[in-house]
Parts: C-alpha cells; sequence; structure tokens
C-alpha cells in the first residue's frame, strides 16, 4: 500500500539535526543510567530533610562568632582572585591567537578550583595565596579567551580609521578597548559572582572562606547555622550590583589583600621540592635516566595507573556527566516559563525568580554535599544536585530570552504556546547553552569525586591522601585532557548544527 | 531587641576587620588529624595550646585542619611543628622529614582496637571470630588516611577473605571521620562500618549511640595508635633542649579535663620504633612505598 509520503519519496519522517542529535544524547545518558549506582541509601531520609527544613525556617547567624570574618574572607579571596584573573585576562587576550597561549589557557580552565587549591595546598600550605591563585588561574585562562573573543568582535572600521604610526598599544586603549569595553565590563562582573561560589567552596579544603563553616555545620548536622551561613551568602551575590560599584572597586582592592588572614610563612624549599621531586612518579625519583629498568618500571606503574584508576575514574565521569546533561535539559525545560512573561503573572515569576536564584546561586559542590548528607553515597545526589544547579541557570537565561519572543495576536496559550511554539522557535538557543554548560558540568563531576563518588576526583584524592603527588598530577592531567575533548567534541556539534557559538554568561 | 542585633553586627564587623591573624614567627605552631567532630577537637586543641603555652614560655597555636593528609602536608612544610597524628599519619609524616620523632603517646595507644559495627537490619551479633556474614555487605571506612577506621580493618579484611575490600563488600565507603561512621552506619547509609574503640565508648557514653539500632560485632587485636610528633630541627629554632621541654611538658599533662578531652589517662613517652608493626602493615597494603 501506499502511503503519501511514499509517494512524495520521502519513505520515513526526516527529523532535523537537532532532533537527532537530542534523541541520541537522551539515548546515551537511558544508556548510561543502566550503569550508574543511584540508590538511596540512607533507610530514613525524610527524617533527616525535615531536620534541614527546620534548620532552614529557623536560621541562627549568630552560632558562629566568626561568621563576618568568613563573609569578609569569601569576599576578598573573589576580589583578589578575580582581579589577578582579570589583569592577566586582558594581557593574554593580546596574544591568544599564538598557539601555546590558547593551549595554556585552555588547560588553566580545565581543571576546577579545587583542584588548583590542593596543588598549591601541597607548596604554600594555608596560605592565602593558594586561595588566590586557584581562583586567579582557572579564571585568568577564561577571562583571556572571552575577552579575546570579545575583542576580534569589535566593529573594523574604527581600528581601519587610525592614521599609519599608531602604536598597537594607543590603538588597543583608545579603539579597541573602548569598543569592547561594556562587554568586557559585564562578563568581569559575572566572573566575580563565580568567584565568589569558588571562594565559598574553597572552605572545604581548608581555607576561612564560608565552605569551611558550612562542612563544619552539616557534618555535625547543625542546620540552623548552616542555614545562616548560606543566606548570608545569597544575601552577598542577590545584593552584587548594590555594592559592587565600579568607583568602590579600587578601595576594594585596595583592602581585600589585607583580609585574606591567616598569614602562614611560604618556604621556597616546598615549592621547589614539589617541583622537582614530587610530582617526578615515583619510579623514575632519584633513578638513573638511562637505565632502562627505571623506565620499565615507569611504564609498569604507568599502565597501572591508567587501567586501575584512570580508567574506571573515566568510565564513572563520562556515565554522571551524560545523565546529568540530560537531567538539566529536561529540568531547563521545565524551569524557564516560571519566570516567562509569557507563562505566569507577576507573583508566579516572583517565586520562580527566587527559586532559580537559590538554585543558581548554591554551588553545585555544595548542593551535592547536602544531598549526599540526605540520600548516602551514590551518583544520585551528584545527579540532582547537577540538574537542579544547571537547570536553574540555563532556565533563568531562556527565560528572559523567551520574553522576547513576538507572538501572534491568534497564538496558542498555556500548555499549547510552550510545546508548540516557546519550545520549537527556542530550541537552537536551549541546545546551545546546554552544549555550553555539557564541559562545565563534567569538570564539576570530576571533583565530585573528592566527596566520595567514585568520579576521577576520587581518585586524585585517594592518591592525595596518600601523598603520592606524582599520581595526583598524572589523574589531573587525564582529568585536563578529558576536559578539553568534550570542549572540542561540543564545539564540533555546535558547529554541525549551527548553533550560535557566543555565549558568555552561560559560562562558568 | 534591635539594639542586641545592632551590637552583635558591630562585634561581627569588629572582628571581621581584626580578621587577619598573623602567625608571628616564633610561635610554636601544632595541628592535628580531624578525626572526629570539629567541634569537639577546637575544644580540646585551644586547652592543650594554653597548657603548653604555659609549660613552654612561648605562645603556641593550633592551627585546624580538614583532612589527615592535610595535617601531614602542613607538618612536611613547616608549617606545624608538632601534630597529634594517627598511627599510619604519624609514620607517612616521619617518612617525609628527615630527623622527626614520636615524641609521647596516650597510655591506651600501644594497644588501641578498631571495632567492627553493624545496623541491627543485618541481624549480625558480637563475637570473638571475625564475621565473615559482612561479605556482600555495604561498608564504610573513616578517613582514607586513618589507622583506626582504614589501615588495621582493611588489613583484617583482606587476611580474612583474601581480596580487597571493594571485592569482598557491594559498596566501600570512606565516611572522612570516626564520628561520620558512627552516624552513617546508625542512620543505615552503610550496613557495616570500621571505627575507632575511644570514639565509640565516648558517643556511647554521651547518648549518640542507639543501642537498638547499632552494635559492635567484632574487635580488633590491639596495635599501636596515636602519637606526638615532632620535627626534628625544632632545637635549632626554638633553642636546644626544646624537644625536650615539649616532651616533658606532655608527659606531664595531668589535668584531668584535659586528659578527659583526648580522652587518655595520661601520655607516656614513645619512640618512631614502636610504630614500626604499622609502617609494616602499611607497606604491605601499599599505602605507603
Amino acid at each position: 500500500m501506499k502511503t503519501i509520503a511514499d509517494a512524495a519519496g520521502v519513505g520515513r519522517p526526516r527529523y532535523s539535526a537537532a532532533v537527532r542529535v537530542s534523541t541520541l544524547f537522551v539515548a546515551i545518558a537511558v544508556f548510561c543510567l543502566a550503569f550508574a549506582d543511584i540508590a538511596i541509601t540512607t533507610l530514613d531520609p525524610w527524617s533527616e530533610m525535615q531536620r534541614m527544613l527546620l534548620g532552614v525556617v529557623t536560621p541562627d547567624f549568630f552560632a558562629v562568632e566568626a561568621i563576618g570574618t568568613a563573609v569578609v574572607q569569601t569576599i576578598s579571596f573573589a576580589l583578589v582572585g578575580v582581579a589577578l584573573a582579570a589583569f592577566f585576562g586582558i594581557i593574554l587576550a593580546q596574544f591568544f591567537h599564538i598557539g601555546p597561549v590558547r593551549w595554556a589557557c585552555a588547560i588553566a580552565r580545565s581543571i576546577h578550583e579545587l583542584f588548583w587549591a590542593l596543588i598549591f595546598l601541597q607548596m604554600f600550605g594555608l596560605s592565602p595565596l593558594t586561595g588566590v591563585l586557584a581562583i586567579a588561574i582557572p579564571y585568568a585562562g577564561i577571562c583571556a579567551k572571552v575577552y579575546a573573543e570579545t575583542l576580534d568582535e569589535t566593529p573594523a572600521a574604527a581600528l581601519n580609521a587610525l592614521p599609519a604610526g599608531v602604536s598597537t598599544i594607543s590603538a588597543f586603549f583608545f579603539v579597541r578597548l573602548p569598543d569592547a569595553w561594556a562587554h568586557i565590563k559585564n562578563y568581569t562582573l559575572y566572573r566575580f559572582e563565580c568567584g565568589l561560589r569558588s571562594s565559598a567552596v574553597l572552605g572545604f579544603v581548608g581555607l576561612p572562606t564560608l565552605g569551611y563553616y558550612l562542612q563544619t555545620a552539616f557534618s555535625e548536622g547543625n542546620y540552623s547555622e548552616a542555614a545562616a551561613q548560606l543566606i548570608m551568602f545569597y544575601v552577598i551575590i542577590a545584593s552584587l550590583r548594590l555594592w559592587m560599584k565600579p568607583k568602590l572597586v579600587g578601595l576594594y582592592l585596595l583592602v581585600a589583600p589585607f583580609l585574606l588572614g591567616g598569614a602562614s610563612q611560604i618556604r621556597w624549599d616546598n615549592v621547589v621540592r614539589f617541583v622537582t621531586e614530587d610530582i617526578v612518579p615515583a619510579p623514575l625519583r632519584n633513578a638513573d635516566l638511562l637505565d632502562p629498568q627505571a623506565w620499565s618500571a615507569f611504564g609498569d606503574w604507568l599502565m597501572m595507573m591508567l587501567g586501575d584508576q584512570a580508567l574506571p575514574g573515566i568510565v564513572a565521569t563520562v556515565v554522571l556527566t551524560q545523565i546529568a546533561l540530560v537531567a538539566t535539559a529536561f529540568l531547563t525545560l521545565a524551569f524557564f516559563p516560571l519566570i516567562s512573561t509569557k507563562f505566569f503573572g507577576r507573583f508566579g515569576r516572583g517565586v520562580g525568580h527566587l527559586f532559580l536564584v537559590v538554585m543558581r546561586s548554591t554551588p553545585e559542590f555544595i548542593l551535592v554535599y547536602i544531598f549526599l548528607q540526605l540520600w548516602g553515597p551514590s551518583m544520585l545526589p551528584a545527579i540532582v544536585a547537577l540538574a537542579l544547579h544547571n537547570g536553574a541557570i540555563i532556565g533563568h537565561l531562556l527565560g528572559r530570552y523567551s520574553d522576547e519572543i513576538r507572538l501572534r495576536p491568534d497564538s496558542a496559550s498555556g500548555f499549547n504556546l510552550y510545546a508548540f511554539e516557546v519550545v520549537p522557535r527556542m530550541y537552537g538557543q536551549f541546545l546551545a547553552y546546554l552544549f555550553y554548560r555539557w564541559e562545565i558540568i563534567m569538570r564539576e563531576t570530576a571533583i565530585l569525586g573528592v566527596l566520595g563518588i567514585a568520579t576521577l576526583g576520587f581518585y586524585i584524592d585517594s592518591a592525595l591522601a596518600d601523598i603520592r603527588l606524582d599520581r595526583v598530577m598524572l589523574l589531573l592531567l587525564v582529568t585536563a585532557l578529558l576536559n578539553l575533548g568534550i570542549d572540542s567534541l561540543s564545539r564540533r556539534i555546535r558547529a554541525g548544527l549551527r548553533l550560535s557559538t557566543r555565549i558568555d554568561s552561560c559560562r562558568d | 531587641m534591635m539594639t542586641r542585633i545592632l551590637r552583635r553586627l558591630t562585634t561581627l564587623l569588629a572582628a571581621a576587620l581584626v580578621a587577619a591573624p598573623v602567625v608571628a614567627a616564633d610561635t610554636f605552631v601544632f595541628t592535628a588529624i580531624p578525626d572526629q567532630d570539629e567541634a569537639r577537637l577546637m575544644e580540646r586543641f585551644s586547652k592543650v595550646a594554653t597548657y603548653l603555652s604555659d609549660q613552654l614560655g612561648i605562645e603556641v597555636k593550633y592551627v585546624p585542619v580538614k583532612s589527615y593528609a592535610a595535617a601531614v602536608t602542613a607538618f612536611r612544610n613547616d608549617q606545624v611543628q608538632l601534630a597529634w597524628f594517627g598511627g599510619l599519619s604519624g609514620v607517612r609524616a616521619r617518612l617525609l622529614v628527615d630527623g622527626s620523632e614520636a615524641i609521647a603517646q596516650g597510655v591506651e595507644d600501644p594497644n588501641f582496637q578498631t571495632y567492627f559495627i553493624a545496623h541491627s537490619s543485618t541481624g549480625l551479633k558480637e563475637s570473638k571470630d571475625f564475621p565473615k556474614e559482612i561479605a556482600g555487605m555495604t561498608f564504610t571506612f573513616g578517613s582514607k588516611g586513618s589507622t583506626s577506621g582504614r589501615l588495621m580493618p582493611e588489613y583484617h579484611i583482606r587476611e580474612q577473605f583474601g581480596k580487597k575490600p571493594d571485592e569482598v563488600f557491594s559498596k566501600v565507603g570512606f565516611s572522612g571521620n570516626h564520628s561520620k561512621t558512627v552516624a552513617l552506619v546508625q542512620s543505615g547509609a552503610y550496613q557495616v562500618g570500621a571505627t575507632n574503640f575511644k570514639v565509640w565508648k565516648r558517643e556511647l557514653a554521651e547518648g549518640k549511640i542507639d543501642p537498638s539500632k547499632l552494635s559492635i560485632i567484632w574487635k580488633t587485636p590491639g596495635y599501636p595508635d596515636y602519637q606526638w610528633t615532632i620535627r626534628g630541627d625544632v632545637d635549632a629554632r626554638f633553642g636546644a633542649g626544646f624537644k625536650d621541654k615539649v616532651q616533658a611538658a606532655l608527659l606531664d599533662m595531668k589535668d584531668p579535663d584535659l586528659l578527659a578531652s583526648f580522652p587518655r589517662k595520661g601520655f607516656i613517652a614513645a619512640t618512631n620504633s614502636d610504630f614500626q608493626p604499622i609502617l609494616d602493615t602499611a607497606r604491605e597494603l601499599k599505602l605507603v612505598d
């Protein structure tokens, strides 16, 4: 029997590339789900959740005398770190066309701030420099890239109009920078907000920021205290635009370095030892490099590391990332209408905004930590936390984007409007945001190993516990390469789907 | 009400402004492995700092750290000169710092024990023999770098089953510290766990353990554990005989309140060789090269 479709030579319905890619990713996630451990292992998660909720409604702002100090130091680390990152970012952006500069920046940003902190802890201990560099280095890599792209996109007309003989430096300060300034300023402010999150999380490895007290409070079940600290953190972020005035930045930057606290001495022999001994693979340390035996021992070491640790770590990291990515996609589609003028009134949107702000302001590391306390160790807490956090970020962007869509006067409303007009019209943008977050989700997934989920971070944490820094460095390298791989794959998919290539505020 | 809040806020602000407590060069700094609840550690070691400061006549400061490895690293990097280590962390620290010495241990430490504990839903009861029934259950250690929470229980598990823990159990976790191990097994997050007998006894006395949910199922034979370890270069930095003074001060700790906070009956002298069994076990499990 011939159908109309056959007659038209179509055979079977041809889906668009975007739909095919989406289906593929969903299929991969479902496949991964079969291998993922997503059990709730606590016997009575609800009683713990009730205690947490009770804590939320009875925040205790005076439980920790040090909370003021923690807030000041959280802000100070973020300020100093991001300022350095912006300064070096703008310099590196000038040389971004040079391959090695670009690669170095890519590697710097492929390693999570907490991992950087763990490296610097070995060299500088709990000195403020550890926290500052942990933020400044990866952020400089990100800033360099974004600044370079921004500067490249400034209109060429003004530059062409310059008379001959104007130096590159003058051209930069008087022509290229002014054009890109508004964008760079906005992006740097956004980076600072991310910096506050990173700074807070650094407390988990012992720096004196909010995370330090937050972890203590959570692990001991003092939820009123934990709630107070989280609320302080939301207030800082929500009021950011009120106190982060251009005129005050200079003053802040003058004061911040003196508020970083705990000045333990830095000893250079520790730094030298780290670079020349600690990170040299054990079989080659103190060995004769011409001795083939040393190299064969190194080969065994490498095979052991890659086979026993890197490989299972990579598998778990990828499995968790793919599931979290698709979960993020679904939550995004559920979240964005909450703040869209097309679907909710003023009150509904207000509630939606509050929810999304809280979800995206809470560092995902802390969200995972909270859910781990509730449900016990498995991939489930990580999936839910990553999806909530990333879903809130993309949902927020998509919600704003949806407000700009012009509808015909006779368009449908409610669910029909959502499913048959708004979502299809925004689908490209939606995928673009998701693919940007893909790499970020993976970076975050790797670090979650520190909390006990068997991703790459778990093996890195174990090597650190044994003070085997050679293993730490090898596993970090593997993590960085995996991340670079995902980044390049994501770029290829975006190019293949012709998705817009620039969305700054979606990067983290 | 309002004025009270305002006053508190002013205090907070003032605290924030003097936030940078700079450590003077001649301050004697020590740390301890974070083996249990932080509030408790802070309470215990600030008392110790005051005590040592009185005895030694110089400023003594306690620096809290977030992990066992951070304690070892701080000791290695000379950011602390003295540490209250467990058996394994002490062995690691002394391997990394030439000339460092174990100088004191608790009266109970030469004969320390790990308790294997289980949730009541497993139906397991205390026995003299190693409970082989735990195979296939979920199991949590303490910190990855702990002697009583990791090294010794792993040693016994491998010895009994001839397999690695992740091959014996359906799931293996690292709770982070002993208090957490007790809490996780009590909540049922893990069926079985291994914890430090001192922490167990105290939590039991404090009523944090519900005997209807949680019980001891096996006690390991004794082994050497906690000790105070000091860097070899302290005499050069703080004056000749400083190490002996620190040791004397630790051995002389008689304040019942201070001792109860550890909890130890008292302190006795220790030497590096006391911990040879721990080093041998760690090498056997390939936790130390």
